[in-house]
Order: C-alpha cells, then structure tokens, then sequence
C-alpha cells in the first residue's frame, strides 16, 4: 500500500489520469469500429514524429532559461537545412543526412544570437522567447520568397522563384527513418523503428550530455544561478550553450518530423510547433526549472496518444466527420492543462 | 465563550470526521466550567509525516496571562507544533494529528488558521507578511477597516463604504502603544527599519480585541538588543492584561527573563517543563541537546606573526548593498584564524563577498605571493580559496537538489574531481560512485542529520544546511577559508560543533581561516584576533583576549586606547 502512494507521488496523479484515459480510450476503440493496431502505429509514429522536438525543451529548461517557446527558430534552421540538401540536388537517405549536417550551423548561428538575447532578459525568458518565435517566422516568410532558391520540385510554377508553401520530401528524405528496419505485425500495425532509434538516440545523446561535468554546470545554474556562479560557473556562456543545443535539437526534430509526415511546411508552418512540444513537456511533469527524458517520453506519449485517439474514437461514436475540430478542441484543450500546471514541481 | 458554545456543532462534527475521542464535548456543562480551566491545553499530541515521527506525546497548558517559552534545536518539532495549533493546511495534508487541543475548555480542531484567528489566536512568524507600500495602520488594520456608510455603499453593498480614516488611526495608535514603542501609525512599512516592521506585526495581532494567545515565532531574531528589550517589556505588560504568549526563541537569555515557564523540546518530545526562576542558559542548553554543551571553544595560543602572509588584502573596496566596503587593507597569516566583526552594515560581510567577486569589487588581493583578479569568482577558487556565504539558501546551496550534488559541485567544476575521463578525456562523465563517497564521508565526519545522501537540501533543517555549505568548502581543500555567519539561525547544539569543526579543520589540516560574525562571543572563543570594521573600513585588530568592552568601543568608531583614563595599552 505504501508502495502503491509512493508510486502515485512520484509519477504524480495528472499523469495517472492521463494515462487512464488514453488507456480508455483504446478499450472503447474496438467497440466503435477503430481499429487498435491501426491506432496504436498511429500513436507510435506520432510519437517518434514529435519526440525530438519535446527534447529540444530540456537543455533549455536544465539551464533555467524556461521553456522554449522559440522551438519556431529551431524549426526554421532545419527548414533551411531541408530546402538546402533538396536544393542542392541530393536524394534519398543522403538527402536527410546532408539537411541535417547543413541545419547544424544554422542552428548554432541561432540558437548563438538567441542565447545572447535571453541572457539580456534574465527573469522573462518565456515571454522574450515566444516573440523570437513569432517574429523569426514572419521574418522568414520573406525570405522564403526572396532567397535564391531554383530547384524545380520547391519553387512557384508560375514565377520559377520563390519557394513553394508545402513541399514534398517525396523522393528525397520521405520515410529515411520510419522505412529502416521497419516491421510490421499483422495487418495494419506498423513500427517505425529507425524512427523510435533515432529519437533513442538523441534522447541518450541529451541525457549523457546531463551527466557531464559541462551538463551538471548547467543544471545547477538553473537550479541557482548564484549558487552555480560561486562556484566559478559562467552563467551567461553556460546558458547561451543551452540554447544552441535546443534550438539545433529543434531543427533536428523538425527533419524528423518532416521525414514522416512527407511534406515541409514553411511560411506559417512553424508559427504553432512551439506549444504542442511545450505542452507535452509539461504534461510529462517537467516544471519551468526541471525536466528529465523520462518527462520527454511519458509526455510525447500521452500527449499524442490522445491526440490521435480522442478524433477517431469519437468521430465513431457520433459518425459525423469532425475529427479536425476534436483534434483542435482536445490539442488545445491539453495545451491549456499544461500551461495551468507549469507551476507545479514535480519530480 | 459563548461564541466558542455556539461552535460546538461545528467542532463535534469536525472531530468526529477525524476519528477522535471527543470526551470534553459530551459533557454539557464543560462551557461553564471554563474559567477555572487552563486557556490552552494540548493533550498527547503526536504527528508523523508518512511515518516518519516529528511529534510524540506532546502535553503542555497554558494559563491565561502566562509566557511560556518553547526553546528546541532546529528540527525539534517547534514549528510543527504551532501549525497543528493553527489548524495549518499541511498538517491535513499530511495526515492530520493525534491528540486534543483545548481551547479555553473546548476542544477545537482548526482546519483552516482563518478559525484559530476567530478564535482569539494570534500569531507573528519569523517572515514578515506586511504590504511594504502600505503605512503602518494600513497594515495593522486590513482587511478589518473601520468603515462609515455612505448613500452609495447603501445602494450598491458595504464593499463600497469607506474607510474611516480617523477611528483607524487611533485604532492602530492603540495597539502599538500598548507595545509601548514610538511608532508612528502612517509611517509607511519600506521605510520602517526591520524592528519596527516587527511591531507592525505584532500590533497587528494585538488590535484584535478578542486576542488570547499570541505566538511569537522567534521575534527578536531580526531585533537590535535595544528593539528586543522593548519588545520584551511589552509582553510582560500583554501578560499582565491576560493574554497568554507562546514565545519562540534561540536566544535563551531572553527566555530567562521574560518567560514564566520554559518548555524545552528535543526530538518531537518535550524534555522539560520547568518555571524558569533560577534556571541557568547552560542548563536549558544541555535538555535542548541532551548533552552538556561547551559554547565555547577553548581559546588557544598561537602567534601568527612568525607565519608567513597567506592572503594580502589593499585598499579593498566592495559596492555590496547594505555592505559597503570603503578601504580595507589587513595581511593575512598562515594558519591563523582571523575574524571580522562589528556591527550589521558597516562593511565586514562585504569584505569576503568582494574578494570573492560575487560584488563588484576593486583594490588588489595578493595570494601567496600571486595578485588575484577581482571580480572572477573562477579565479578566486582557482587560487586554493574557497567561501561559505552567509546566505545560505541564496548563494550556499542547490536546493532543489540532493546533498550529493552539494557537496561535490564546487569540487567537480573547479577542480576536476569526481570525474571519470571517457574517450581519452574528451569527455569529463560524472562519476556517481565517487560523488556518493565524498558525500557519505561529510555526512559522516560533520554529523549532518539527513534520511539519506540524495535528500535534497532543502529539506534540511538550518543546522544541517550550514553543515552541507561547510562540507562543499571542505571539499574543495582550500589553502585558505572564508566563512561568513557560520552560526546564523542555527541552534546552540549545532552551533558548538560548527565552531569545533572550524576549530579542527585549521589545526589539522593547517588551514588558514577567516571568519566573519555578528557575534562578538563566538570570534573571540575562535579567533587568534580579530579585525573590527566600521563604516567600510577597519577600526582596528585586537587579539581575542582583547576586553569586550574594546570591541565595543571600535565597532562605535572610537579608538580604546584614547578612552583609557591612563592611557593603558595591550
């Protein structure tokens, strides 16, 4: 019994009724006529889709700079890295590899400038970073148009310049993750395991980074800056390389992302990317100032497990089509949880 | 009373929600039988949080009139003891209690403190919960205003009324002058002084008119032993109109003097409930720590002079709020322990905070020879320094992390310790093993009371704190230690073995000390001698066995040897 409240206390209850929900939700499944298999390789793919980019929240949250609502700048530099490597002409496998070797500068370039910016506005990092978000994205929407962009497949038909709103990763690095070792049991269930490996990856990648000397820096300065600079920390250098690392973990992500999904969405595309790897983050009990991979994992998953349940499952039980309006109401629904918990600490 | 007769409902139901005997509430005629009756009775009250025993068979009663006070190390179960009075949210949290508290004949079972203020109990924390931007009766007053109605409040509710200006006046006029303290009512609470934010507190309480019980929670911590008197008289002239006093203390002299009774408690128990006529500080001491307590260190001999200077300090001055440092130049001898006293801000906690560069910092410090740059905390520590901050919980320690981490940090980043170096040192990997090791080990030699090594700090009592902030210094294996209020806020017991470890630490390992402390008594039981300083600067270094009243004399500004009638030196 002992046992049983120490494991509430610890996993904390708003992740136990989540996850009771979720785990509700595919019992009644079969019974309206969706399919589990279907349903959880959905989950699944969902969750290697968005696991990077829930990642890329924790640097920044070790470091005390807060959550990072400026994930949109880190999209942006895989965007570019994307449209870069299609750009210049290489395919397949070789094409997700080169968009991700071409985001890194990008990233750091970035993520260098973003870094300086906070550090200037110690105390509202949030705030700050979600109009570096914004405002980073209205700036692109520019360039997009205006950089010398001419690969036939990415710009306007009419004009031969600009790029295009969505573009098509068909052909270049659609499916470089989910298709590795990919296997599938039955009929309808499918797992992306190249995908879930990748997320592995960094997800150890991050977490190793935590148990160097340089990641214990970090989490103690954001555990108590002045503490950490007592010690002979350099808070300022410590956090910018904090936000390099989301911000490229951001651009990592969206590759990821957009290797599954088969489209690259620019213009506005990143404008709303932020909140949904907020909330899951959150939803995963990380606070403002502490966050572990398990968080990352437990949130992603709930997060979107519901987000692909809940459409399905109740667009079955009232047969009407309206899954894109569940999907809107529950997405935000869940963003808006999440926000109201940001203040509690959970471990 | 009747009001509390009236409550009976209420209390019976609450009591038997939570599962207890209620004996005093089927008799009927226990209202009327009041007066005889103590004002306060707690009866076998216990309390666990998830099992773990914080309060055992606590009884105690308390007459109307009487100062009672409760004196206990830190952790002794205090605090806990006074939030079961108060019927505090985190005592239902975590369970509830076992036992009665009667009040006045009633038993009564707060749930929340909002019941136990109806109730005529007041209370006055360590912490001030005052609204800075308001004046003194403002404060005193809120939320209870005098009020006059007007056409409009008629029409639209008496949340619309105003405030009576003038009754409020006189009203919190009233209250402090019964604290009999010069304080004027529309003096605003940020430019109080901290003793007079203290007696905005307590007038609070006091402008109550049902006011029974008042608990003060060590109030004169933050109180000049001036403000302290006058608060001290005043409780005795509260007592005398009838309104019994918990009053919670680490400074035992005043105790002594102002309480009726002492309760002593020790590990959830209470050891000793005595009528302090004739008690003695030393004896208090020693049922406070259940052993006999040496205050003091002995004091030694040792002449610095023949070491050679360790740390050269010139022309130092330091931009620390409320710490100003103006010009302080002092060589420092190997081995010794040097210590820096005078008077709260005139500069002394500056002198370590800017040499250290945790403020901005200017004039020169000399290392064994080697200038230190200022202002580069790295660069201090680099030199074989190292620095206990009198802020514990701001600058000492991560609280929201285990003792380990603690401990090891500072030793980790700036000496490279505890580090496993992986793929030929390209990468420097944490090495947990070694990290719980060292931290076991302080555990271990400096007695830090703690469920295990990866509790987190903040869940230590201020004692053990201050041990976890010794042992992160420790770690570091300075050549030369500053130490700032190492004995601040912590109890007796605690006390004594923080200045035996110091003590230990520089004999044995031979390093070289420099303590800073408000308490002349603990520099000079330490201290080889010790530097005053005064408006920024030093007033003057006297050895330890210097007369106290020399101390007093230069933390005064004024020179001791000019004030002698016959001009006597040392």
């Amino acid at each position: 019994m002992i046992k049983i409240r120490q494991f509430i206390h610890s996993f904390g209850w708003p992740r136990i009724i989540i996850g009771l929900f979720l785990l509700s939700l595919f019992i009644i499944a079969p019974f309206v006529g969706v399919k589990i298999s279907t349903s959880l390789s959905d989950t699944l793919i969902r969750f290697g889709m968005n696991g990077v980019m829930v990642l890329a929240m924790v640097p920044m949250i070790h470091s005390g700079c807060g959550l990072n609502f400026g994930l949109p700048l880190g999209i942006i530099a895989g965007l570019l890295g994307g449209t870069l490597s299609i750009q210049f002409g290489f395919t397949g496998g070789t094409s997700f590899l080169m968009a991700i070797i071409l985001a890194t500068p990008f990233g750091i370039l970035f993520g260098w400038g973003y870094g300086k910016l906070l550090n200037r506005v110690k105390g509202g990092e949030m705030m700050i970073a979600t109009y570096v978000g914004f405002s980073s994205v209205a700036f692109m929407c520019m360039m997009w148009l205006l950089l010398p962009y001419n690969h036939p497949t990415m710009v306007w038909g009419y004009t031969g310049s600009g790029l295009r709103t969505t573009i098509s990763t068909e052909g270049f690095y659609l499916h470089a993750l989910n298709n590795f070792l990919q296997f599938r049991i039955g009929e309808k269930f499918l797992f992306p395991t190249g995908m879930i490996l990748f997320f592995a990856l960094m997800a150890f990648l991050v977490w190793a980074f935590l148990h160097t000397k340089t990641g214990t820096a970090m989490t103690a300065v954001g555990s108590n800056p002045v503490f950490a600079r007592a010690s002979g920390i350099n808070i300022d250098r410590t956090r910018t390389m904090s936000v390099i690392m989301s911000t490229w973990l951001g651009a990592i992500g969206i590759l990821v992302y957009q290797q599954s999904f088969g489209f690259i969405q620019l213009y506005m595309g990143p404008f709303y990317m932020a909140l949904p790897a907020v909330s899951a983050i959150l939803i995963g009990g990380a606070s403002v100032n502490k966050a572990s991979i398990a968080n990352v994992v437990i949130g992603t998953f709930l997060f979107q497990g519901i987000l692909t349940m809940t459409p399905s499952v109740m667009n079955s039980i009232i047969h009407t089509d309206m899954s894109e309006v569940i999907r809107i109401v529950v997405s935000n629904g869940m963003i808006l949880y999440a926000l109201t918990r940001k203040a509690e600490v959970s471990r | 009373m009747a009001t509390n007769c009236k409550n009976k409902e209420g209390v019976v139901r609450l009591a038997l929600v939570a599962g207890e005997e209620t004996p005093f509430l089927t008799d009927e005629g226990n209202c009327m039988k009041a007066n005889s009756a103590p004002l306060l009775e707690m009866r076998n009250i216990s309390k666990d949080f998830f099992g773990n025993k914080v309060l055992t068979d606590v009884n105690f009663s308390l007459q109307p009139g009487e100062i009672l006070g409760l004196v206990g190390e830190n952790g002794a179960g205090k605090t806990t003891l006074m939030k079961i009075l108060f019927g505090m949210e985190e005592i239902h949290e975590t369970g509830g209690y076992g036992g009665d508290v009667v009040l006045g004949g009633n038993m009564v079972h707060y749930q929340t403190p909002f019941d136990a203020l109806a109730d005529g109990i007041g209370m006055v924390h360590q912490e001030f919960s005052l609204l800075p931007d308001f004046s003194a009766s403002e404060n005193i007053l809120l939320n209870r205003e005098p009020k006059t109605a007007t056409l409009v409040s008629e029409v639209f509710g008496d949340r619309l009324d105003t405030i009576d200006r003038k009754t409020m006046h006189t009203k919190s006029a009233s209250a402090i002058a019964k604290l009999g303290v010069d304080l004027d009512p529309e003096m605003l609470v940020s430019e109080m002084p901290v003793g007079y934010k203290q007696f905005t507190e307590i007038a609070r309480e006091l402008s109550k008119a049902e006011i029974k019980l008042l608990v003060l929670d060590e109030p004169t911590a933050v109180l000049t032993e001036r403000e302290a008197d006058i608060l001290l008289s005043a409780m005795r002239n509260l007592a005398k109109e009838g309104i019994a006093i918990i009053f919670i203390s680490h400074r035992l002299q005043e105790i002594i003097d102002v309480c009726d009774t002492v309760m002593v408690m020790r590990d959830g128990m209470i050891i000793k409930n005595a009528p302090s006529q004739g008690l003695t500080i030393p004896e208090i001491a020693k049922w406070m720590v259940g052993r006999d307590v040496g205050t003091k260190v002995a004091h030694r001999d040792f002449d610095f002079t023949a070491q050679p200077v360790i740390l050269s300090i010139e022309n130092l001055w330091v931009d620390m709020p409320g710490e100003t440092v103006k010009d302080v130049s002092i060589d420092i001898h190997k081995g010794e322990i040097l210590g820096f006293g005078g008077l709260a801000g005139q500069g002394k906690l500056g002198v370590p905070n800017g040499a250290m560069g945790l403020f901005p910092a200017g004039g020169s410090i000399t290392f064994e020879g080697v200038p230190i740059e200022l202002n580069q905390p790295r660069k201090f520590l680099d030199a074989g320094m190292a620095f206990v901050s009198e802020d514990r919980r701001g600058v000492g320690l991560l609280l929201d992390e285990p003792l380990d981490w603690n401990i090891s940090f500072t030793a980790m980043q700036v000496q490279d310790k505890y580090l496993k170096k992986l793929l030929g040192g390209l990468i420097n990997w944490r090495d947990e093993k070694e990290i719980e090791e060292v931290a076991k080990k302080y555990i271990k030699s400096l007695e830090i009371k703690c469920t295990s090594y990866r509790q987190l700090a903040k869940e230590l009592s201020g004692g053990n704190q201050q041990k976890v902030c010794l042992a992160k210094a420790f770690a570091v294996e300075p050549k030369l230690l500053f130490v700032s209020e190492p004995t601040r806020g912590i109890d007796i017991g605690a006390k004594s073995l923080v200045l035996q470890v110091l003590r230990d630490y520089n004999e044995r390992m031979g390093v070289t000390i420099v303590m800073i402390s408000s308490e002349l008594e603990e520099l000079r039981s330490i201290c080889d001698r010790i530097a005053i300083v005064t408006d920024g600067r030093i007033a003057g270094i006297l050895p330890s066995t210097a007369e106290s009243a020399d101390f007093g004399l230069l933390m005064v500004g004024k020179n001791p040897e000019e004030h002698k009638a016959g001009g006597l030196n040392d």
